[in-house]
């Protein structure tokens, strides 16, 4: 088990991350997911022992890693674009750790060569590592970081250099690979489809800290704060304001009991609500609004297109709605543009559409300074 | 439509055409370094191996199996080699840490020190020579400190004369040589390769040798035999530092002509030379094929850091106690013998060096040589950067066979020694037109030298200018001359001017090749030197400091103002 304990760390003066704690269990995949800069990178070179450490600990299966070279701490690192050792075979490369563990030469062939075949790479030992295409140094690298069975292996953005139609066959391989392996994983990425993908549990950092820590599915249902949500990819985030019986959204009010919240974040005044994508419906025309929900209507800007289904873009002009405390609500005024998904082409640009917003989709959180004003 | 109802001879023909225009072109700008290379570095090398193999006239290679066979030219030979290796494993034992903290730690002042460490390499060796003659001799700050310390019983060190102040001048003297070409290379090593070597379970130690160590090999060895030959060609650090029994090969051969007089020898010396020098170049050659790693390379400035723990700050400070102890140090002590008079500290030297109207020793007045020097410098600068950049520029246009064969031919004299180049100049240049009495031999021959560092310049340049910048200018409208003015010369510009710097220090300090033809009554700065340390007293030996410190100012600030244009190559192999 990982546990890092009021860890900061700093390049010279900049302080790049502050008094974290984390934890991962014992076989577990946690990713930790956050903007370029964040920090998770230095973080992941702390527990390998390349940065030093300007407080806090970091202790792994319940021993210190203070004071211990990263030789000596049993961990293994895949980097970003790979480092794999331009001037070493295959065969090198993945038994550099064996061996500098003083493993016998027939022991390193045997790791080697299950290594390899734990990563789908058999039979590639001879090959040369500037013959590979990049898909394939991706997996010799992974194999090298698992090949001394380290008790923990940390992978930094380990797919960000490959395209799409890679990545996403790499996506469905890694969680066998790791379930085979049965060590503690840690994944960085600031990919949210990655993370979700992988991931026990999701750690989001924003400049240095950790802003929830959350199985995918709780992320992604109760997000704690505007950041988070908008770092998955929840970007519809309306300001409202909030009393003990109702939302003021610019949309229309909501009773205050339909709309759910995270644990106390929201009490009264100003907040941000999150609308999650599928509690906005588009209804046909002879559809009526179905009960608890909030009708609104606009016209269609564009349609997109995504192979099954159709993104909908509806631009609703706020200022038209009855009932809606729009002047009232700061960034609330003017146009909103709202995103539903169809099935068929139901809606011309340049058209009328109506859009249901269900209360129980709707996610009240803090207001966010920064995302308020990108807001609307 | 049209195009398919023409004959297919018309078609052909301006590709045909426009081939025969190229060759036409390379062959107008190779004419004139074909001239230059051929009347002043292959005719007078033809002649040394004419006179060494038939010196009555005819073939007689019992002359050759004499001189190889004597037992004074064999430890000559000897001692050229064995100090030649050795100077060049002491010079990358001591450099390659000093090429670890130049390009991978970050303290204050790095971008100065690196500044500073290559002065030494374009400082002229007769400065050299003068520099580690102050500092190893027995008035030397080190002996004043060793009184100091001890009383008047210290033992006087000297080291004049040795084997020890040879190896150090040239430690010294190629530092910067291994500085620049692996620290070069070290400083564009993705960091996270050794990292990974690290995580993975391998030593500090360890992961140098097995990772970093083998990424490092080609600027290793590329630099390891430059250095091996400008040791095994040392000449005017050799004459003024060695002694009896120790002399190389080219000392020898300026001893042969000057002293003994002996043709034959001196011209069997030089093809021994020149023969050990050629199988030095290929085996460089083909060391340099075989270490070549394809690899990723990063931005340098990402590479470097702050020293963490106490390896790293002990690594920092020894090599900062090498470069200030070893480097800097020999020019301070130059610059303060320079101002030593009989009684205390004094511009007497100064003085006497410029203001003497005939010095006894030089037979013109000193500064005379200063106004030498600087003419010649600069005429032999104009002549290499003219042959250098019109064989650069045909190297270009022309991507055949043929620029292969100028790239080589226009480095051998760079691996042919400067006093070969002079001895031959003596010899053959007799014929078509008697030039042996001339002053324009010596501007010839230090352009002759220089012209190999000029074409290194500006080669790697003029083939990096991206075709599609001259295609872009072109669609954008710009007429071929205006591509030439907006697009080449911009990028070229820098380059030629820091082939000039770098050709009036080689220029400015030449002395293998200059003392051999620069006449009597018109000696240059390093010649100079040269004689004024050949004679007793103090105000002699004074005024040789001050004229090196002179010179060693005047080809470090010609480095210094190239090395802010940052084209840099300098140094780099």
């Amino acid at each position: 088990m990982l546990a890092l304990r009021g860890v900061t760390l700093a390049y010279d003066d900049t302080v790049v991350v502050e008094d974290l704690d984390l934890d991962a269990k014992d076989g577990e995949v946690l990713c930790i997911l956050g903007p370029s800069g964040c920090g998770k990178s230095t973080l992941l070179r702390a527990i390998a022992g390349l940065e030093p450490l300007r407080a806090g600990t970091i202790h792994l299966d319940g021993r210190d890693l203070d004071g211990l070279r990263p030789d000596q701490r049993k961990v293994g690192l895949m980097f970003q674009e790979h480092a794999l050792f331009p001037h070493r075979t295959v065969a090198d490369n993945v038994g550099f750790g064996p061996r500098v563990h003083g493993m016998a030469p027939e022991a390193v062939r045997e790791r080697v060569t299950g290594s390899l075949e734990l990563v789908g790479l058999a039979g590639t030992e001879h090959r040369r590592v500037d013959q590979l295409s990049g898909g394939e140094r991706q997996r010799v690298a992974l194999a090298r970081a698992v090949a001394p069975r380290p008790r923990l292996l940390m992978l930094d953005e380990p797919l960000g250099s490959l395209d799409r139609a890679l990545q996403t066959r790499l996506l469905e391989e890694l969680p066998e690979v790791f379930a085979e392996l049965g060590t503690t994983v840690v994944y960085v990425t600031h990919d949210q489809d990655e993370a979700l993908a992988l991931a026990d549990r999701v750690a989001v950092m924003r400049a240095g800290r950790i802003e929830q820590h959350d199985t995918p599915d709780r992320l992604w249902r109760t997000p704690r704060s505007a950041f988070v949500a908008g770092f998955l990819g929840l970007d519809q985030q309306l300001s409202v304001e909030v009393d003990a019986d109702e939302v003021r959204s610019p949309l229309g009010t909501l009773p205050r009991a339909a709309v759910s919240e995270a644990d106390g974040v929201v009490d009264r005044g100003d907040a941000c609500a999150v609308l999650l994508p599928e509690s906005i419906r588009l209804l046909s025309p002879s559809d009526a609004v179905p009960a608890g929900h909030l009708g609104v209507s606009g016209e269609v800007l564009r349609r997109r297109f995504r192979g099954d289904h159709l993104q909908i873009s509806v631009r609703v002009d706020t200022s038209r709605i009855d009932g809606g405390p729009a002047g009232g609500v700061a960034g609330g005024a003017g146009p909103l543009t709202l995103q539903a998904l169809a099935l068929r082409d139901a809606a011309q640009p340049g058209g009328a559409a109506r859009l249901a917003i269900d209360p129980g989709g709707v996610r009240l959180l803090e207001p966010e300074p920064a995302a308020r004003d990108g807001d609307g | 439509m049209s195009l398919a109802a023409r004959p297919a001879g018309t078609r052909r023909g301006p590709r045909r055409q426009r081939r025969l225009r190229r060759g036409l072109a390379t062959a107008g700008l190779l004419a004139l370094p074909v001239v230059f290379l051929g009347w002043f570095f292959a005719w007078p090398v033809t002649a040394i191996v004419w006179q060494g193999l038939a010196p009555e006239g005819d073939l007689e290679l019992g002359v050759l199996g004499r001189v190889i066979t004597d037992a004074s030219v064999r430890s000559v030979a000897w001692f050229t080699l064995w100090q030649a290796v050795a100077s060049t494993v002491l010079t990358l034992l001591v450099a390659i840490p000093g090429a670890y903290t130049l390009s991978r730690q970050e303290f204050r002042g790095r971008g100065a020190l690196q500044a500073a460490v290559t002065v030494p390499f374009v400082l002229p060796t007769v400065v050299v020579g003068s520099a580690f003659l102050a500092l190893l001799g027995p008035r030397s700050p080190i002996n004043a400190g060793l009184v100091a310390v001890l009383g008047d019983t210290a033992p006087t060190l000297d080291l004049r004369r040795t084997v020890t102040a040879i190896l150090l001048a040239h430690v010294f003297f190629n530092y910067a040589v291994v500085v620049r070409t692996v620290g070069g290379l070290w400083s564009l090593l993705d960091p996270r390769l050794e990292e990974a070597a690290r995580v993975l379970g391998a030593s500090r130690w360890r992961a140098f040798r097995e990772v970093t160590l083998p990424l490092l090999t080609p600027a290793i060895a590329a630099s390891a035999a430059i250095v091996f030959l400008f040791t095994f060609t040392s000449f005017g650090v050799v004459l003024i530092l060695g002694g009896p029994g120790r002399a190389t090969i080219e000392v020898e051969i300026h001893r042969a002509t000057t002293q003994l007089l002996d043709l034959p020898l001196a011209s069997t010396l030089a093809l021994l030379q020149l023969v050990a020098v050629l199988a030095a170049l290929s085996v460089y050659g083909r060391l340099t094929r075989r270490a070549q790693v394809q690899q990723r390379l990063v931005a340098s400035d990402t590479t470097r850091r702050r020293p963490r723990g106490r390896a790293e700050r002990g690594l920092l400070v020894g090599n900062l106690v090498v470069i200030i102890g070893l480097v800097l140090s020999p020019l301070a002590v130059l610059v303060e013998r320079s101002l030593v008079t009989a009684d205390g500290y004094g511009w007497d030297n100064w003085r006497r060096l410029l203001t003497d109207d005939a010095s006894t020793v030089l037979a013109v007045p000193a500064a005379e040589a200063v106004r030498n020097s600087l003419l010649f410098g600069v005429s032999a600068t104009v002549v290499a950067l003219v042959v250098g950049a019109l064989a650069a520029s045909a190297a270009t246009l022309d991507r055949g066979r043929l620029t292969g064969l100028v790239d080589r031919a226009l480095m051998v004299p760079l691996g042919t020694s400067a006093v070969t180049v002079g001895f031959g100049f003596l010899i053959a240049l007799d014929r078509p037109l008697d030039l042996r009495g001339s002053p324009l031999l010596v501007p010839l021959a230090q352009a002759l030298i220089a012209t190999p560092f000029v074409v290194r310049t500006l080669l790697p340049v003029l083939r990096s200018i991206d075709r599609r910048l001259r295609e872009a200018a072109a669609v954008l409208g710009a007429s071929p001359l205006r591509v030439w003015r907006e697009v080449d010369l911009p990028i070229v510009g820098r380059a030629l001017l820091v082939a000039a710097g770098f050709s009036f220090a080689i220029a400015v300090g030449e002395f293998g090749a200059t003392v051999f033809v620069a006449r009597a009554n018109l000696p240059t700065m390093p010649v100079a030197i040269f004689r004024l340390l050949g004679r007793p007293g103090v105000a002699n030996f004074g005024q040789a400091m001050a004229m090196s410190t002179l010179l060693a100012a005047l080809t470090a600030a010609a480095l210094l103002a190239i090395d802010r244009l940052r084209v840099g190559q300098i140094g780099r192999f």
